[in-house]
């Protein structure tokens, strides 16, 4: 029954009998129940509106101690009595007026001993008679005891915790191991910029502070940001303090330690004793003369051997021939094409210029200098007569129409591939050129004077890239991409092979004296070989930035001088001595600038004056230049 | 690990990695094969693993709720001990000393930790113990030799028997625990370092003639006993306090007649070297004053002050010290005591003062130590704006940026013109008094000039630091010069550089590497040095103009 049930008066019997369910279920129907007769329990007419409530309100005094009865929905007027329960229930109170919460409590079971017991139970047997397991328990005991089985407890040693450890210290007892030991380095010692009040420059600044935020903490230089406080009460702790000790505990055991030599050399010491550049003088200084004239970069250039003439071949199709000493353009021999390089002939008889032009070489006549000579040169030329039985050539070489002929032209010589380089012999008749591509005949030897050309080799492997005659010796050198090869022609064979330690050689140059050679590479490096010593390089020197192109000996004077990308001609002293023991003295004497760079290139060639100490370089920005 | 920690096994690098590393380069570590084999013979390899046991008997008799085996257990705890392997490591006590920095600065570190939480309590009891104890040591040896107050906490430098020994405490505050630190890493080494420093002690107090487990003069505990007989029931504790208090001076275990046998033994050692006898002599000289810096001077220190560090320092060098009662026990005299002569005051105003006696901020103490003589009083007033604390541990060599203030230091110290600065001083005390204006504009202007001669003096130091950079480093472009002689030095430097790029040129690669790379270091000190003076000479300048600008606004 619901929790009204109790209260109702017991003369309004009507009995809801649906029993103690919600009686939301009712909700939609008119009734709420049934009685005891079954009869159904109808709601109120209507529920009240607001305006019936207040009315109500208003004038039933009785309105206050009226409530609705939930499973009949009549209204109940709630007795004095019920009010006065309601009450004692909200403050907390017993709901039966009569009970007393503080009454006097009797303790019945207490610490006295009472005359009655609290129950009337007999005692046990047991407890007036001994235990026999505890008996039997004691008895084991008794007998380990006995047997020593059980003992006593030890008393506690009492060691001194702390006594005197090296009483009887030996020095020389030191173990082994403490030879191997390498002692922790110590915490490095404060500086001034970890006091709690720094002078005012050890502050970072606040574009220092940002920096030193961005930066890992592995790289930072100072492991805290300086602070300045106005006294000793305003510094607060510091809040990295034990993962420093934790760190410094992880270094102790986990990092690993080696002995190191400290390096302490005057750096002064390290430089290398050189005699002065001043004592090696003559040597070129400075820029003395531009020769300006071709309108793209000028890759080749040659000295004719009395040194009045300059001659030098550029990207524009145009061979020109200067006058060394005024820098006038006396010549010009147009081509057509790119002159890939030019040889002067070296024998100071015969006036002749080769050409190395696409797929041909040309045989110029500059026309320049003794008439007599230019005459003579000619003559020779045109002496050839063709041998009886035709013999198979590897080129066709093919005189000189007229109008080649009135630009001085003399021969051309028909390759087939692309010409790179030629190069005349000393005397002056035999001439090499080396062709790109692929196949077999890359390097050629040709006759001049009798218009006879053959393929010295059957086989070479790797990239040509430059070839040489030996000044004194019938030899050729042969460079390859990583080295240089050097036949002997007489016997025909390779007589050594020079490893240059480089990624990619440029070009070469063979001292006049025969015994030392110079290679230049792109990966920058120069390598100076001595025949005699070995065929590794005697010297590297990496004093050029960029990529080196061209290498040149002076014929009389103990130098040599390397051009390079970086716009620049590095001249050194290279004197070699006559005895054996003394191995070649490099010193480097003078960096010569004036080329310009461009797209990358710089000083394409270089080349000494045969009498002078003069230099003539060729750049990528179109011009020449004289060093003295 | 453990075992590694406690006998100070570390990796090496190997001398040649690859070799060693079957041809790969990658990163390992090396343990030397010695090493671990050493490690296996260890005795207290088989404490371990019965202690192992321990934890794993104990651990069943707690899940079978067996309380008598937990207790008998718990009796038969087993023990090791690390006095073998203290003195295996350091076979003599000069190398102990030699590694005693660590073991003081974690001691220090551990002693200032919670008694809940993160380790043992007997633990931090016992590093407390320790570190309270060595401090006893170094002033009743008057071994300290420098302090520097540093944002991470204040080191000290004490020199024990010829060895330098550094340690860093941390200021008085709560730790917020870190949560990136393996605390039993921490314990482990503790563990190890608690011993040494135990037996250490021992050998320290006893080479002073002290009681080991150290105990207060008689006289000063009958001085002591009734003040603080009702606060402290415990004994053991309250002997600690005491102890830490610091205030007073240990007891002897031989009569205190041997101070005059030391005296004795010095001059024999003196008179063997006879060509150094003048200089050793002056430096001990220098030491004694030093040791008697603070001698015949009575410290009272206020409650704001940090008490335990500054007790120390003070009594280091032979001061004599107090406290307010209510702060510490062991304070020897109140603060109305009319014979201090130094009351340390970290306030910007002091309420009440008293006739006779300096009142002073804290780091007067501090760079007193470290100047080796007790600096001139008038900069260290309180409320006063205190001069930079300069770290004692910083010796420059040539080329390195020296801030002024060392420079004054130095000056000080050889004796020369110690007055300057008081002057100085008191010109600033008149001119923010702002009593006279003639007066003052002229000593104003005196200070200036010597602060202009001060920056060219500083400017003069700089030329000559890019002189010598210059003739060092870089190809010479000194600002033009049209007079030939200027020219022609100019010239001679640059035929000189120039000769000298060449023969760089011709360095070997491994040479010219090692070339590079120190002279990217010189380059990168000098880089420095010069910011450094460039910011303090802006500093400086800013200074000025803000005087200048205050000293108008008063006028107008």
């Amino acid at each position: 029954p619901s929790p009204f049930s109790r209260c109702f008066p017991p003369s309004q019997d009507i009995r809801n009998t649906v029993g103690n369910i919600p009686m939301e279920w009712y909700q939609d129907f008119p009734h709420v129940g049934y009685d005891l007769e079954g009869r159904r329990i109808y709601k109120p007419l209507r529920s009240k509106d607001e305006l019936d409530l207040f009315l109500e309100r208003m004038e039933n005094p009785e309105y206050w101690r009226t409530v609705q009865h939930r499973q009949t929905g009549s209204e109940l007027v709630l007795s004095e009595e019920q009010l006065e329960l309601i009450q004692r229930l909200q403050r907390g109170n017993f709901g039966d007026v009569n009970f007393d919460p503080y009454e006097p409590s009797v303790d019945f079971f207490s610490h006295e001993v009472r005359i009655h017991p609290v129950t009337n139970r007999p005692a046990d047997k047991r407890s007036f008679i001994p235990s026999l397991v505890e008996k039997e328990k004691v008895s084991k005991l008794v007998h380990a005891i006995k047997m020593g089985w059980i003992q006593p407890r030890k008393p506690k040693e009492n060691i001194p915790t702390f006594y005197d450890l090296w009483a009887r210290e030996d020095p020389n007892s030191i173990l082994g191991r403490h030879k191997m030991h390498v002692p922790a380095p110590k915490i490095p010692l404060p500086g001034h910029a970890e006091s709690y009040n720094p002078p005012p420059e050890f502050l970072l600044s606040p574009e220092e502070k940002l920096a030193w935020e961005q930066q890992e903490p592995a790289e930072r230089r100072l492991s805290f940001i300086p602070q300045k406080f106005r006294s000793l009460r305003a510094v607060p702790a510091y809040s990295r303090f034990i993962q420093e000790r934790f760190e410094r505990c992880l270094d102790l055991y986990l990092c690993p330690r080696q002995r190191r030599m400290r390096v302490n050399v005057d750096p002064e010491d390290l430089i290398p004793k050189l005699p002065k550049p001043r004592d090696l003088q003559p040597f070129p200084t400075t820029q003395a003369l531009v020769y300006r004239g071709h309108s793209s970069l000028v890759r080749t250039l040659s000295v004719s051997p009395s040194g009045q003439w300059l001659v030098s071949g550029s990207d524009d199709g145009s061979v020109r021939l200067w006058e060394v000493s005024s820098a006038r353009c006396l010549r010009t021999v147009p081509v057509g094409s790119t002159v890939r390089s030019v040889a002067w002939n070296p024998n100071p008889g015969i006036c002749l210029v080769a050409v190395a032009v696409d797929e041909q070489v040309l045989l110029v006549n500059p026309g320049l200098g003794d008439r007599l000579l230019v005459a003579a040169t000619d003559q020779l030329l045109d002496s050839w007569e063709a041998p009886q039985e035709e013999r198979i050539q590897p080129v066709q070489w093919i005189p000189a129409g007229p109008e080649e002929r009135a630009k001085g032209i003399r021969l051309l010589v028909q390759h087939g591939k692309e010409v790179s380089q030629v190069t005349w012999h000393p005397k002056g008749d035999y001439w090499a050129s080396v062709t790109r591509g692929p196949g077999s005949r890359r390097v050629l030897i040709h006759q001049s004077s009798r218009r006879w050309s053959q393929d010295p080799f059957r086989k070479i492997p790797g990239m040509i890239q430059c070839v040489q005659f030996h000044p004194v010796r019938p030899y050729f050198l042969v460079a390859s991409q990583r080295s240089v090869r050097v036949y002997n022609l007489l016997r025909q064979e390779l007589s050594r092979k020079l490893q240059s330690n480089c990624q990619w050689i440029s070009s070469m140059a063979v001292h006049p004296g025969g015994d030392n050679v110079i290679c230049g590479s792109y990966d920058s490096k120069l390598a100076w070989f001595d025949l005699d010593l070995s065929t590794r390089p005697y010297r590297l020197l990496r004093h050029h930035r960029r990529a080196l192109r061209s290498v040149a000996f002076h014929r009389r004077y103990p130098l040599f001088a390397s051009g390079s990308d970086d716009g620049t001609v590095i001249v050194c002293h290279g004197m070699v001595y006559n005895d054996l023991l003394q191995n070649a003295l490099l010193v480097p004497l003078k960096v010569l600038k004036g080329h310009v760079p461009t797209l990358d290139l710089g000083v394409l060639d270089v080349a000494f004056h045969p009498q002078q100490p003069w230099i003539f370089s060729a750049g990528a920005d179109g011009t020449l230049r004289l060093y003295t | 690990r453990r075992l590694c920690i406690l006998k100070g096994i570390y990796p090496h690098e190997p001398k040649h990695k690859k070799k060693v590393n079957k041809g790969s380069t990658a990163p390992r570590t090396f343990y030397l094969l010695k090493d671990i084999k050493f490690l296996l013979h260890e005795p207290i390899v088989n404490k371990f693993r019965e202690y192992k046991v321990f934890v794993r008997k104990l651990r069943k008799a707690y899940g079978k709720s067996e309380w008598g085996t937990v207790e008998r257990l718990k009796d038969n705890k087993p023990t090791y001990r690390l006095d073998h392997i203290v003195k295996e490591r350091y076979p003599t006590f000069t190398d102990a000393l030699r590694d005693l920095d660590d073991a003081l600065s974690m001691c220090f570190l551990f002693s200032t930790f919670p008694r809940t939480g993160k380790c043992h309590v007997q633990t931090v009891q016992l590093c407390r113990r320790l570190a309270v104890e060595f401090q006893n040591y170094v002033i009743a040896s008057r071994s300290l030799r420098k302090v520097f107050l540093s944002i991470k906490g204040i080191y000290y430098q004490a020199e024990v028997q010829g060895q330098p020994i550094t340690w860093i405490t941390p200021y008085a505050f709560a730790h917020d625990h870190p949560t990136d630190v393996d605390y039993r890493v921490m314990a482990t080494f503790t563990e190890f370092y608690t011993t040494l420093l135990g037996f250490v002690n021992f050998r320290l107090y006893h080479s002073l003639n002290l009681l080991y487990p150290p105990k207060i003069d008689s006289q000063a505990e009958d001085g002591l006993k009734p003040a603080e007989g009702k606060e402290y029931a415990m004994d053991s504790e309250s002997n600690l306090e005491r102890l830490s208090a610091l205030s007073a001076s240990l007891a002897r275990a031989v009569a205190p007649a041997h101070e005059d046998e030391v005296e004795m033994d010095e001059f024999p050692v003196e008179g063997e070297t006879a060509e150094l006898m003048d200089a050793k002599k002056k430096e001990q000289e220098a030491l004694e004053k030093h040791k008697k810096l603070f001698e015949g001077l009575r410290f009272f220190l206020n409650r704001e002050v940090p008490r335990e560090p500054l007790a120390f320092i003070i009594r280091c060098f032979g001061g004599q010290v107090s406290w307010d009662r209510s702060l510490c026990i062991g304070a020897t005299y109140d603060a109305t005591d009319p014979s201090i002569t130094h009351h340390i005051i970290d306030r910007p105003r002091v309420d009440k003062q008293v006739v006779g006696r300096y009142y002073l901020q804290p780091q007067w103490v501090f760079d007193s130590v470290n100047a080796k003589l007790c600096l001139p009083v008038a900069e260290y007033f309180p409320g006063v704006l205190l001069p930079p604390h300069l770290s004692p541990f910083v010796t420059e060599k040539e080329g390195d940026y020296v801030p002024p203030e060392k420079l004054k230091l130095l000056a000080l110290q050889r004796g020369e013109n110690p007055d300057e600065e008081s002057q100085e001083e008191e010109e600033e005390e008149e001119e923010e008094e702002g009593d006279n204006d003639k007066e003052e504009e002229e000593e104003e202007d005196e200070s200036e000039k010597e602060e202009e001669m001060k920056l060219q003096k500083m400017e003069e130091q700089k030329m000559e630091e890019q002189k010598t950079q210059n003739k060092k480093v870089l190809p010479v472009k000194v600002t033009a010069g049209k007079v030939r002689v200027e020219d022609k030095q100019r010239l001679e430097q640059e035929q000189q550089s120039e000769e000298k790029r060449l023969a760089i040129m011709m360095m070997k690669k491994r040479e010219k590497y090692l070339y590079k790379k120190i002279m990217f270091g010189k380059k990168r000190k000098i880089r420095e040095a010069n910011k450094l003076a460039e910011k303090r000479k802006a500093h400086d300048a800013a200074l000025k103009e803000q005087k200048k600008k205050n000293k108008k606004a008063r006028q107008a």
